[in-house]
């Protein structure tokens, strides 16, 4: 199967104005990591609040740290962020929607009802949750988010495995003999492997949301780690005299969770037609 | 009778389901390194008076007592003492609800209206530009954070047109200006709500669209417009109902964001200030209450979902 050929016929141009947002994003974030124009936490108070110019692109705020510097600095923690909390709901919700698929009956029942009882808990209320008790931090915002995001692909994963299962193959291999671990690695995570990938993807544009409001309300990102979440909050407090300051921030977040969310349309396309009609 | 017996079995699900939900809130909020009362105070406390507070907050007492204590008041209305504030808690909580609730029913109205004309409207022009453009402005919609949204109405509609102010409730005494104040928190907790509901609206349309029963409506002279709002919409709302009520949980959760942009005195703003007034029995109740909500509501779409469509009664389903 030439899935170069796929991508261009069936991706279309959600696929890739998507995923050139996600990689500017990436780029930012690994740009950040050698080289910002200032040091992200400098303080500068003479220089503080001023508007965009050469020396400062998008300004300072109201301690006169560069603003540019803040929000390429600030992709990291977003980026880090997602990526945790996805992959604590991939390999958690996974394994448990793995064993729902095999397991059937009493077990498969209690799975699928904790994970509609995971959704009456948001990230933002679990995380309330563990902050009010253990103190604000990314490491509370990430677990926050990681549990919100097993259940969405566990109960994924079930659905998904289900219907591979009941398919020839499978039924052949257990015919021959073969144990749920080995089936589980050989045909039913090769086939559902598309679905996962469309479905992270997804769940990174929520945790990034998750993550930005958090910070926002100071329960996530604590400083002087940049994050664009608290970049609003302070941009707020000067809202009269440095209007500007509210936009950047804004328009990071804005930018990557549509390019998340269009490249996982995209994609949904060009791995897994049937999801198309399904969804 | 199969439909009041579904309807038990939801309403003993819910209240299992309420059980649980209390036990892990009480686990998460209660499996403290050290003790409740020594946070409160600080490193400077003395042991006597860390103590005295513990004996005061019945925090000296074994977790299933204290569990049994808290449940046992709250079903009599009686949720106990906030520290920060010295006064019951049942009654604070009540003074936020009274403007949460309606900021959340104001925004889910909102996103309704906007979800169902965008949805059948994208739907009906399916592949049309019309319909790219509200499925593009519906993208945008789900990737503009709530608080963004809420300090950008702040910036254009209180900053520069100086029409609303830029925060605060004057309570409901004044009921015009109070609903006024609501206007733009709803809708900047409504705006991703919209968008999310109208997409699901216009897929779950598009599969209406195809059935039989549709050709049947059109082949007997039902005009298009006509057929698609009797007909194919109430067939859509099994999903639409599912999503709404799986969406009010992140309704309640934005709510507590959007509330603090625009200073409202709501639940979201008591539980955040009493997380930096570690008044934790406070944030304990609210997160529980909205537990409650949320729980409850997707109790009631379940019902109202088996009431619309006799298929989900069955067991099997």
């Amino acid at each position: 199967m030439n899935l170069a050929a796929r991508f261009r016929r069936r991706g279309g141009a959600s696929l890739w104005f998507g995923a050139a947002l996600v990689a500017a994003l990436i780029a930012a974030a690994a740009l950040s990591l050698i080289w910002t124009p200032y040091p992200p936490a400098a303080i500068d108070v003479p220089h503080k609040l001023a508007p965009p110019s050469w020396a400062h692109w998008f300004g300072t705020d109201s301690l006169g740290r560069d603003v540019a510097s803040q929000a390429l600095a600030g992709s990291r923690i977003s980026i880090l962020v997602g990526v945790i909390a996805v992959g604590i709901g991939l390999v958690f919700g996974v394994v448990l929607g793995l064993m729902a698929a095999f397991a059937r009956g009493l077990i498969e029942d209690a799975i699928m009802k904790l994970s509609d009882f995971v959704f009456a808990f948001p990230a933002l209320l679990s995380a309330i949750m563990l902050t009010s008790t253990y103190g604000p931090g990314v490491v509370n915002a990430i677990i926050a988010i990681g549990v919100y995001n097993v259940p969405i692909i566990a109960k994924l994963t079930r659905a998904t495995a289900n219907g591979v299962l009941a398919r020839e193959y499978a039924l052949a291999a257990r015919a021959a003999g073969r144990g749920p671990i080995a089936i589980a690695f050989d045909h039913v995570l090769p086939n559902i492997a598309p679905a996962l990938i469309v479905q992270a993807t997804i769940q990174f544009a929520i945790a990034i949301l998750a993550e930005a409001a958090l910070s926002y309300l100071g329960l996530g990102a604590q400083p002087p780690q940049a994050s664009w979440g608290k970049m609003l909050a302070d941009a707020q407090n000067v809202l009269y005299s440095a209007p500007w300051l509210a936009l950047y921030p804004g328009v990071a977040i804005a930018l990557s969770v549509l390019g998340l969310n269009l490249l996982g349309d995209g994609l949904r396309d060009a791995l897994d037609p049937g999801l198309k009609a399904r969804s | 009778m199969a439909m009041l017996f579904y309807a038990i079995q939801r309403i003993a699900l819910f209240v299992a389901t309420l059980l649980f939900a209390s036990l892990i809130v009480f686990a998460v909020m209660n499996i403290l390194p050290g003790n409740a009362a020594e946070t409160m105070l600080g490193p400077t406390a003395t042991p006597e008076a860390v103590a005295a507070l513990s004996h005061k907050l019945g925090l000296d007492s074994p977790a299933p007592i204290r569990y049994a204590h808290w449940i046992g008041g709250a079903l009599h209305g009686d949720l106990g003492l906030s520290y920060a504030y010295g006064s019951p808690i049942g009654p604070l909580i009540a003074s936020s609800l009274a403007v949460s609730g309606p900021l959340a029913l104001m925004a889910m109205a909102l996103a309704t209206f906007v979800a169902l004309t965008a949805g059948v409207y994208a739907a009906d022009r399916r592949g049309r530009a019309g319909d790219a453009v509200v499925m593009g402005l519906s993208q945008i919609g789900i990737a503009v954070p709530n608080f963004w949204l809420a300090i950008l109405l702040v910036l254009i509609f209180a900053v520069s047109l100086r029409v609303v102010p830029a925060g605060g409730f004057p309570g409901w005494r004044e009921p015009a200006r109070a609903v006024g104040a609501l206007i733009l928190p709803a809708i900047a907790l409504g705006a991703a709500q919209a968008a999310v509901l109208t997409r699901v609206t216009r897929s779950a349309l598009i599969e209406a669209l195809n059935e039989d029963f549709m050709r049947t409506a059109r082949a007997k002279g039902v005009p298009r417009r006509a057929a698609l709002w009797r007909h194919a919409l109430p067939n859509a709302m099994t999903p639409i109902l599912t999503i709404m009520g799986l969406q009010f949980a992140n309704l309640i959760a934005g709510a507590i964001v959007v509330e603090n942009v625009f200073v409202l005195p709501g639940l979201g703003r008591l539980m955040l200030q009493s997380i930096s007034n570690r008044d934790t029995l406070v944030v304990e109740n609210g997160v529980m209450l909205l537990a409650v909500i949320v729980i409850g509501l997707n109790s009631i779409v379940d019902i109202a979902c088996a009431a619309i469509d006799p298929r989900l009664r069955a067991p099997a389903a």
